[in-house]
């Protein structure tokens, strides 16, 4: 934990075999902020949260060029290590353990941690945030819905005691009371003091919670600086907010205009992706 | 009547050394997606070392090196194999696997040579007198055995951080990672805890009825694949089952020989494998397999 420095990314280039996914990336988080990345589909956010969590690998990638570094020094691209260094992500589609009960989840989460004392206070902590889990601890993951499932997978991280966490489209497919609720929970564990990366196809709701923001665009990053900025950006109110719809002002929820042209509005309660 | 009861509970105690054979191979797959050539050979080499180190160590130490061998030759395979091999497809990790079985089996089968090798236990040729029934003093051992390793396995593959990893890991290996649970050593245990089970089932196998251990041990071994398959290879509980089928299969099939004379000898060697096949044909992912076991 040396100095102020959190998570640095210098120049960071990715390739997919002869894909190129990542170009002349620089992204800063310091520590104690919430920083977003948005972008369209394949832009290259997922790509670049796996290149701080170590798991390019997973998907035949790997770092090209450039470094990315957490309080100073480097991550050196090992899940396991990103996990001691206190950097954790949250994946995409939450990836809950289904046949497994909430609470081996949440102990899954803290097998990462030698310290086995701190185990029972992050669950404490866990609980609290999210009571649920608490309740339906000896259930299986698989039978929570998507919200409950969203709110083990962040608790599963947090298991870590993560001064980084890692999030990987938080609101993707819940509905929109539940997306406002993963995002009030994230202000919440960042103001218990965890700096949070946080990936957004929610822009509304990315930009409501960050301070700092970075647009990519086919693997570069496009625009940044200030959320509030940004927010006001003609451009990136056209592109991702939607112009002269009054519920584009809405900080936090999906709303039609975030979805991708050609689908119907959702209902309510729609799974639109399946993590089992 | 007594005849029946003799075989079933023969054929309870060699398919309980099945489950532990199939378990260790349930275990490698489980953590790695890896189908297994190599467990047969991996049983010949713990049976091996307790052979050859007997006379000069004792029964048990000799037993302990065997299995503490056995583990560290399935250790060697994964590090020095498995986890240098970079090809995509576990396919061809499995042909990998009949490869190093090869040459594993054929050097061990050289040293064996023609002889038949004494285990040096202590139950030799005792039995059992149970009201009307015999029983071989190996098999009631062996069936405590297994029963005990089995239930302690099971316990901690539930219960332990490290069960809680392996299940994670056989879950979704790329999340476990993000847990910082590290692969290599998830699956270099894996391989391990398969190679000490086949030892202690080397041990059971090669004990009275059966003269010693010869190079035919490797074709009793083979009898667990279909346990495993059976009963789901990606099931624990499965392969508790399958070993049970599979053993009590062929007991019964041996034992009422005379009466199945219309389907000719060795009919209980090949019961097993026809058990298989008619289960897949029902049930194609085993017993209690998942359904789905490649997930892309």
């Amino acid at each position: 934990m040396a100095g102020e420095a959190g998570l640095e990314i210098t120049d960071l280039a990715v390739h997919y075999g002869p894909v190129r996914a990542l170009r002349g990336i620089r992204v800063t988080v310091p520590r104690g902020a919430v920083v977003a990345v948005l972008g369209a589909n394949g832009a290259g956010k997922t790509t670049l949260l796996r290149a701080v969590s170590g798991t390019l690998r997973f998907h035949r990638g790997g770092v090209t060029s450039g470094t990315v570094s957490f309080g100073g020094s480097r991550l050196n691209g090992s899940p396991a290590t990103a996990v001691a260094r206190g950097v954790v992500q949250v994946p995409e589609g939450r990836r809950v353990f289904a046949r497994m009960t909430v609470a081996e989840n949440l102990r899954a989460g803290a097998l990462g941690v030698r310290d086995r004392g701190k185990a029972g206070e992050a669950r404490d902590r866990v609980h609290s945030l999210f009571p649920i889990l608490a309740e339906r601890a000896h259930q299986r993951a698989g039978l929570l819905s998507g919200g409950e499932q969203q709110m083990l997978s962040i608790g599963r991280a947090l298991m870590a005691n993560p001064s980084m966490l890692l999030l990987d489209e938080p609101t993707l497919g819940l509905a929109p009371m539940m997306a406002a609720r993963i995002a009030a929970t994230i202000r919440e564990i960042n103001a218990q003091g965890t700096s949070v990366l946080l990936v957004e196809q929610n822009a509304a709701m990315a930009l409501g919670l960050a301070s700092h923001a970075y647009v990519l665009e086919v693997g570069e990053v496009a625009l940044s600086g200030p959320a509030a900025e940004l927010a006001a950006s003609d451009e990136v109110r056209r592109r991702y907010l939607g112009v002269g719809t009054p519920e584009t002002d809405r900080p936090v929820g999906i709303d039609a205009e975030d979805l991708p042209p050609g689908e119907p509005p959702r209902p309510v309660r729609t799974l639109s992706r399946w993590t089992a | 009547m007594t005849t029946f009861l003799e075989l079933l509970v023969n054929g309870i105690s060699v398919g309980a050394v099945y489950a532990l054979i199939a378990l260790g191979f349930v275990v490698i797959f489980k953590a790695t997606e890896v189908v297994n050539f190599t467990h047969a050979s991996l049983l010949l080499a713990g049976g091996f070392l307790v052979a050859k180190l007997h006379p000069a160590l004792g029964f048990w130490l000799a037993l302990a090196a065997g299995v503490a061998g056995a583990a560290l030759v399935g250790a060697l395979i994964e590090f020095l194999i498995i986890r240098r091999a970079r090809v995509g497809s576990h396919g061809v990790l499995a042909i990998v696997t009949i490869g190093v079985d090869i040459l594993l089996t054929t050097e061990l089968t050289r040293e064996i040579g023609t002889d038949v090798l004494a285990l040096g236990d202590p139950w030799r040729d005792q039995v059992l007198h149970l009201g009307p029934i015999t029983i071989a003093e190996t098999r009631i051992v062996a069936l405590g055995v297994a029963a005990a390793l089995i239930t302690a396995f099971l316990l901690a593959f539930k219960f332990t951080g490290w069960g809680v990893a392996m299940r994670a890991t056989a879950e979704d290996a790329e999340t476990a990672a993000l847990m910082g649970v590290r692969l290599g050593r998830v699956s270099l245990s894996a391989w391990a805890v398969a190679g000490a089970l086949a030892a202690i089932a080397a041990l059971f196998l090669c004990v009275f009825p059966t003269p010693g251990l010869d190079r035919s041990t490797t074709a009793a071994a083979m009898k667990a694949f279909p346990a495993a398959i059976l009963g789901g290879l990606d099931s624990t509980t499965g392969a508790l089952a399958g070993g049970l089928i599979v053993g009590v299969t062929e007991a019964l099939m041996s034992g009422y020989q005379s009466q199945l004379a219309f389907l000719g000898r060795g009919i209980g060697d090949a019961a097993p494998f026809l058990v298989m096949i008619a289960i897949l044909l029902f049930r194609p992912a085993g017993i209690f397999g998942t359904k789905e076991l490649a997930r892309v």
